[in-house]
């Protein structure tokens, strides 16, 4: 099982880091989601894997618990994940319309439009 | 020693006082100036109550702890050194305050300049107060800053923004120096407080890194103190307004640096080293100072080389290293100080009537402005060195002890050397009376000089009487001078300030000295014209040259590295990671797994199966942006699943219901995105950052894996144990939430609103910029459905609506004990909200919307924070819950929590956001010219079919 976690833990980074190195705006986002998932499962995984052991207590039998710390900032961490994949993507949206273009990086052309009217 | 927990007041108060005259100036310059005036006066007046105890011989001193953990305390403590410090820059503040009130003309923001000064002061103040050196070195980086506002209060000026520039740089850059050498001096030590530091001048000596620590010191102190060859920012600080130049050039900013190699005099002085270096850059700088002095046609320029001419003359003296040198040093010090801001204030005096500075075009203005005259003549008259003013003693002193110098086994060159500083001293400061008051009447003034209101020239007089009175009654100044150089030599000094020695050698120097200064002056304008025809290196032009070499060196390092490729940057983030991660798993050791492998039944199989095929989906499809998207929630909801299986129920329903937000923000988003990506990367390209993901992500994998088969001891066991006994739930989960780490969700559901008016923030900009207009002039896609609100989904969804609210209630009500709570509840919520806007319509939705999602946010976060300040009412730490049962009876037993009322918080900052967020996308929607639709239904079947049909074309053609 753990070997199935870590693989899977593995195979998402690798997907999200090989679109973050894309050009464009929208795999960028798409591999970022990608890297959420990652960190999120890594994240769950440091309390250690457990089967059928929720973190509810049970009032009448002495079981074992899966580490709910962990948890608990990861449920936290997945709604702001989610925050921060809205602002990229207003972002992206944001600077596709204005320039009519989604490439990320930045050419010359733009580096010489930035220095435009700035005072030395 | 006293309780000194007044020191620690006495510098504080400048800072204090620097608030108030921003405020004043409403009330006029008067009182602008009167209010600026309180908090010196009140420190002078304070710092007064301690001089029986200081004459004493005793140290007052006082400890606040600040940061312990770094050897950091706001020590203070004041000894003689430090008491005729600070009583110089109080007092010379005071006099400068009084100076500037009428100096400055009406289009200058007062309020500014006090509060400057004021800055200004306290940090010097800080200085000559600290006893702990780290202190020391942020109130002198402070000096530097706050010298830099006064020198470029003329913002207007570019010689003034230049020379603010230059001083802050050489300074500062010396501060830097400085910082390390206090810091090896600490290491040294084993302590940061100059007191322990003070007294282990031996050690500090016999330390292998007393050399480096010396050099770096003395690097800021030569900076600072305008020692050669470092000594060209002081000259173009003269841009500033002339109060500033008296306050900062006479009794302040430069006398920092001599304050602090006095300060340092008995662990750093007294080596060869410090003779060579010391003594020798303050030598030439005296001589230099002075040679150049005599030859600037500026009134200020003068005054400002023969600044440099005296600071070097105080170094050479703190450089020799013998006690009686130090007592010339000390009374040279307060003698510099009298004269010199005298002197500014004369220059600035000259320059406020007659409108100029430069000498060639002054003269004769001794019959104009005779009071001006009579004060400019005493004070350039003790400058010189003459007899019976107080520049005599000390210069009679000075000459003394460089008469027994011996440089290098020879007993000439240093008094040779300071006697010729001294004929150039003489010769300018006769140029200054002769040329400038003396001489016929000019009838080409810029503008004729008269004699200036009595607030202007009260402070140069008071000073002319004090350079007088301690020419004339040395014994005045004697006990002042004692326990200063008693602190400064660390020995018992015993200082005989008399005004007739005899006829001694440096009676003779000093009568050389006049014959030559008066030679020197009569032949000036041959040597002048000489000197203009010689060449000379420009200091200015070789620090701009220096200056702009480093930034063309910083700009082609920045833009050959920060060259705007984002995909390059974050390959060698990746890369860089895995090599610090790979290189630790090689060289660090890794113990024996210890946990046990947990089988995997054939069901997730199936899923790693589908997570894994979907990303490989989604990497190799990512070209077409619709098709990736179905694909990326498939692995969100595989994730889910997992969760479910690996015992995490909340995680689940969290990550389900934000799967479906995610995937509804995405879809909207792309609609105004290119659907789909071109094909931009080369074989290489893709070949490389394939393998600087596999890089990574088998990185990860190998750390997870190494960490899943190991043990591990957390703090969960605590939680487990509390969260009935004090959370009252049984959802430890929900209970970590909302009650154990509640501090970090109030956080998060913070940033969460924060994201959320961002988003609203940036579509707000956006619609008023140039992307409005791309929107206009968007066509949509001819093969757009007619049907955009179909019937069925519309009836399902307002069916489910009450269905899907009951839910998330539901979930919100069990959360404590159960899995659920506010973060589930508020996103099922938001779903369910969304589907009417998606099966009915943006306009139709919203004008069912009564609660704006901004205001939602606010209560959220007002409700979870006044839940948890609701604990101090009990008297318990912020989010302190606290929890019951209630027994209504026909239902059963219910439980309350304040925790609920936290989640409700949670709840509402939830809903807001999420909605916020694709409320922001529809408007864009909208924006781009999507028809408004009033009713839910573009076909209404209770109407004829053609009629709906025609009218929703008519829309969409408007």
């Amino acid at each position: 099982m753990e070997m199935i976690v870590a693989s899977a833990i593995g195979v998402l980074t690798a997907g999200g880091i090989y679109l973050i190195l894309r050009l464009r705006a929208f795999p960028v986002i798409l591999g970022m989601a990608l890297l959420s998932y990652a960190v999120n499962v890594f994240l769950f995984a440091t309390g250690r894997l457990a089967v059928n052991a929720p973190p509810i207590l049970n009032k009448y039998a002495d079981v074992s618990y899966s580490d709910p710390l962990p948890q608990a900032l990861v449920l936290t961490a997945i709604v702001i994940s989610f925050g921060m994949t809205a602002v990229l993507v207003m972002i992206a949206l944001g600077a596709y319309l204005e320039a009519d273009s989604d490439e990320i990086n930045m050419t010359d052309e733009d580096d010489a439009q930035d220095t435009e009217g700035q005072g030395v | 020693m006293n309780d000194g927990s007044i020191l620690a007041f006495i510098a504080i108060l400048p800072f204090l006082g620097a608030l108030v005259p921003g405020i004043m100036i409403r009330a006029g310059r008067n009182a602008c100036a009167s209010f600026t005036a309180v908090p010196t006066v009140l420190a002078l007046i304070l710092l007064g109550t301690q001089v029986p105890a200081v004459m004493r011989g005793e140290v007052v001193s006082t400890t606040i702890e600040w940061l312990p953990q770094l050897g950091l305390s706001a020590s203070f403590f004041l000894d003689g050194l430090g008491l005729l410090f600070a009583g110089m820059i109080l007092g010379v503040g005071l006099l400068i305050i009084l100076y500037a009130r009428f100096y400055l003309s009406g289009d200058d923001p007062m309020g500014q300049f006090y509060t400057y000064l004021l800055l200004f002061q306290g940090a010097m103040l800080g200085i000559v107060l600290s006893d702990n050196i780290l202190l020391l070195l942020i109130f002198w980086e402070l000096t530097s800053l706050s010298s830099f506002l006064l020198i470029g209060y003329w913002k207007h000026l570019p010689e003034g923004r230049q020379g603010a520039r230059m001083a802050l740089t050489v300074t500062g850059a010396g501060g830097l120096a400085m910082i390390g050498g206090m810091l090896i001096l600490g290491n040294i030590v084993g302590s940061y407080n100059l007191t322990d530091i003070l007294a282990q001048g031996d050690v500090i000596k016999a330390s292998e890194w007393y050399m480096p620590a010396l050099i770096l010191i003395l690097i800021g102190a030569f900076t600072k103190s305008a020692q050669f060859p470092f000594h060209f920012w002081l000259p173009h600080a003269m841009a500033a307004p002339t109060p500033v130049s008296a306050y900062l050039h006479s009794a302040t900013m430069v006398k920092a640096g001599v304050f602090l190699m006095a300060r340092m005099w008995p662990v750093l002085a007294g080596t060869d080293a410090w003779f060579y270096i010391v003594a020798t850059t303050g030598l030439i700088t005296m001589v230099l100072g002075a040679v150049i002095a005599l030859f600037k046609d500026d009134l200020k320029g003068l005054l400002a080389f023969s600044t440099v001419s005296h600071l070097g003359l105080l170094t050479m003296l703190l450089g020799f290293g013998t006690k009686a040198a130090a007592i010339a040093a000390v009374f040279h010090i307060i003698n510099h100080l009298t004269f010199k801001a005298a002197l500014f204030m004369t220059a600035g005096i000259v320059d406020h009537e007659a409108h100029t500075r430069d000498i060639k075009r002054l003269g004769g203005l001794a019959k104009l402005m005779p009071i001006t005259a009579i004060i400019g003549t005493i004070t350039a008259l003790s400058m010189a060195g003459t007899i019976p003013l107080n520049g005599f003693i000390s210069k009679e002193m000075m000459l003394e002890e460089a008469a027994h110098t011996v440089w290098y086994n020879n007993p000439w060159i240093v008094p040779v050397l300071a006697t010729l500083g001294a004929c150039f001293s003489v010769a300018y400061s006769f140029r200054f009376i002769f040329h400038v008051f003396g001489g016929p009447v000019r009838d080409d003034y810029p503008s004729t000089p008269h004699d200036p209101p009595f607030g202007l020239y009260a402070a140069p007089a008071l000073l002319t009487v004090l350079v007088v009175a301690i020419g004339a009654m040395p014994f005045l100044a004697e006990p002042l001078v004692t326990v200063a150089a008693n602190a400064v030599t660390g020995l018992d000094t015993h200082p005989h300030l008399k005004l007739w020695h005899g006829v001694t050698p440096a009676l003779w120097m000093s009568v050389i000295a006049f014959a030559v200064g008066g030679v020197l002056l009569a032949v000036h304008g041959k040597l002048d014209a000489i000197w203009l025809r010689m060449p000379r290196p420009e200091a200015k032009a070789i620090f701009d040259a220096i200056m702009e070499s480093c930034v063309a060196l910083a700009k082609a390092f920045a833009g050959g590295t920060h060259n705007g490729v984002m995909s390059r940057y974050l390959a060698l983030l990746v890369v860089a990671a895995v090599a610090v991660g790979a290189h630790a798993y090689f060289t660090g050791g890794i113990s024996a797994p210890t946990r046990e492998i947990l089988p995997v039944p054939p069901l997730v199989w199936v899923g790693w199966l589908s997570l894994v095929v979907a990303t490989w989906l989604v990497v190799s499809q990512h070209r077409n942006r619709f098709r990736s998207l179905v694909f990326i929630s498939i692995i969100g909801l595989v994730i889910s699943g997992g969760f479910v299986y690996l015992s995490a129920p909340d995680l689940a329903l969290t990550q389900i219901s934000v799967e479906t937000v995610t995937i509804m923000l995405l879809l909207l988003a792309l609609y105004f995105l290119p659907k789909d990506t071109p094909a931009e990367s080369t074989n290489g390209k893709r070949l490389r950052d394939a393998v600087v993901a596999i890089a990574g992500g088998g990185a990860v994998a190998a750390l997870a894996m190494a960490f899943l088969t190991r043990d591990v001891d957390s703090i969960s066991a605590y939680h487990l144990a509390n969260s009935y006994k004090g959370g009252g739930g049984t959802n430890v989960v929900n209970v970590i939430l909302v009650d154990f780490r509640g501090y970090d969700t109030y956080g998060e559901i913070i940033v969460l609103g924060i994201a959320g008016l961002t988003i609203f923030a940036l579509m707000d900009a956006l619609l008023r910029g140039p992307a409005a207009k791309r929107l206009r002039d968007r066509a949509f896609s001819p093969d757009r459905s007619r049907d955009r609100h179909p019937l069925m989904m519309v009836v399902a969804t307002r069916a489910m609506l009450p269905m899907a609210v009951m839910v998330g209630l539901y979930i919100f009500l069990r959360g404590h004990n159960q899995p659920g709570g506010g973060f589930v509840a508020g996103l099922v919520i938001s779903i369910a909200l969304l589907m009417q806007y998606m099966a009915s319509g943006f306009a139709w939705a919203q004008l069912r919307q009564r609660i704006e999602y901004h205001s939602m946010i606010g209560w959220g976060v007002i409700i979870a924070g006044l839940t948890g300040a609701g604990a101090w009412l009990a008297g318990k730490p912020f989010l302190t819950s606290a929890y019951g049962y209630l027994h209504f009876p026909p239902i059963e037993e219910f439980e309350w929590a304040t925790a609920m009322a936290f989640d409700l918080g949670v709840f509402l900052a939830v809903l807001g956001a999420v909605m916020l967020m694709l409320y922001s996308l529809s408007r864009i929607a909208r924006f781009a010219g999507e028809t408004i639709n009033v009713t839910p239904m573009d076909h209404d079947p209770s109407e004829a079919p053609e009629d709906g049909a025609d009218e929703q074309e008519q829309k969409e053609g408007q």
